[in-house]
């Protein structure tokens, strides 16, 4: 179908990443959205200053995240005998065996690639909003950052940490510490710094504004 | 994800993205399936194997997810032992079933549309992490729980093998091409519009 096109026109065309539908690109009204025709996969969105608030955004889960790490998220208490702990605590919760590695996936899919994913956005949409060049390897950047997506797990761990108060109540009584609540603000905050990024447009801004496109 | 640019044919690496550029090829069914049955044998001695050691004074007690899941239920907590349980048996189970169809149908064509196929994926790629939810509370507790003699969690293997078992689905389910999907449905002429 486009191989007879010219380099030139390919810029102005559009794949659909899902399906492989092709279009001729057009950028929606604000607050509207491009579709595809065939599967619905949402290709452009075109939401009012979205690069300064997914920014915002992504500042915000990159400090809850930070935080969160450090403060108590349960305490425990049984027959006068308390423990309390943090998800830096359960990192090193096992300095032996093969279960070490149950506890050091399970903090870097909480806080570890949450806390990359946010820093490496970040890194890529300021150039973007400041009008200047990317910063040197945005490309790679924001691809390993759109990969990490699915690997980021913290509305998963908020459940978790409910899950895991009822299942010892009949052991010991438990508490949320601060951090729970601060996993439920992430949450929340992540969902809407999803929905203010269009992968498209950073892509466009990067290749718009790099002088050079990606060498590999 | 892609960055969505189009390239002629005879381009081979986006200029845009760096990623390399394919045609959606039945070849990567190869490491859907390897990938799908390394997270299926995982799954099976993680419900053979405890997932939890809980000690107490009274003595040591070890439960399989499905165990843990009816003793939160007698202790009448039906919503959480529901989250366990669809957690844990279901969606995983729910996920093989649909990675294996998916696959399937694009190797031998299908009766449903391309369209509800798609929605299919979608749900098994939105789903599928939701799993690691029972590993999150093994990590959780066996941190939490040290009580010195008065009560102690320790993880058992399944959870290990559970966790890989979670992992090696979402792997097997991201090497899948969706746009497989498409180009097997306009082979079999059951587009449902032009590309």
């Amino acid at each position: 179908m486009s191989a007879g096109l010219s380099p030139m026109l390919h810029q102005d065309l559009i794949g659909c990443p899902k399906c492989d539908a092709v279009y001729a690109v057009r950028i929606p009204e604000l607050g509207q959205k491009a579709t595809c025709a065939r599967c619905h996969t949402v290709l452009i969105s075109n939401k009012y200053e979205a690069g300064v608030r997914t920014l915002a955004l992504a500042f915000a889960v990159l400090v809850l995240v930070l935080a969160a790490a450090f403060f108590p998220f349960l305490s425990i208490n049984a027959a006068g005998i308390g423990n309390s702990v943090s998800l830096l605590g359960v990192a090193t919760s096992f300095r032996s065996g093969v279960l070490v590695l149950v506890s050091v996936t399970s903090v870097l899919f909480i806080v570890g690639l949450p806390a990359v994913r946010m820093a490496l956005l970040i890194y890529v949409i300021v150039p973007i909003e400041l009008q200047r060049q990317p910063w040197p390897f945005a490309h790679r950047a924001f691809a390993v950052a759109q990969r990490l997506k699915p690997w980021a797990m913290t509305e998963i761990f908020a459940i978790g940490c409910a899950v895991a108060l009822v299942k010892v109540s009949g052991l010991a009584r438990l508490e949320f510490g601060p951090a729970f609540w601060m996993f439920i603000a992430l949450s929340v905050t992540v969902v809407f710094c999803e929905r203010y990024l269009c992968t498209w447009s950073i892509w466009n801004a990067l290749e718009r504004d790099g002088a050079q496109g990606v060498q590999s | 994800m892609t960055c969505a640019r189009v390239w002629p044919m005879e381009v081979t690496r986006c200029d845009r993205c760096g990623h390399q550029l394919r045609s959606a090829d039945r070849r990567s069914l190869q490491w859907v399936w390897a990938l799908w049955l390394t997270g299926v044998l995982a799954y099976i001695p993680a419900n053979l194997y405890p997932m939890l050691i809980t000690k107490t004074l009274t003595g040591a007690q070890s439960s399989t997810i499905v165990g843990g899941a009816v003793e939160i239920a007698k202790h009448g907590d039906y919503a959480i032992a529901a989250i366990v349980l669809i957690a844990s048996v279901v969606i995983p189970i729910a996920k093989f079933a649909a990675i294996a169809y998916l696959a399937l149908t694009v190797q031998r064509g299908s009766r449903a549309t391309a369209h509800q196929r798609t929605l299919i994926y979608e749900a098994v790629e939105f789903i599928g992490r939701w799993s690691m939810i029972d590993v999150f509370v093994v990590a959780i507790l066996s941190a939490l729980v040290q009580l010195s003699v008065v009560a102690s969690i320790q993880p058992g293997p399944a959870a290990l093998t559970f966790a890989f078992s979670v992992i090696f689905t979402m792997l097997s389910a991201q090497c899948f091409d969706s746009r497989l999907i498409w180009s097997a449905a306009e082979d079999h002429g059951k587009a449902q519009h032009g590309g």
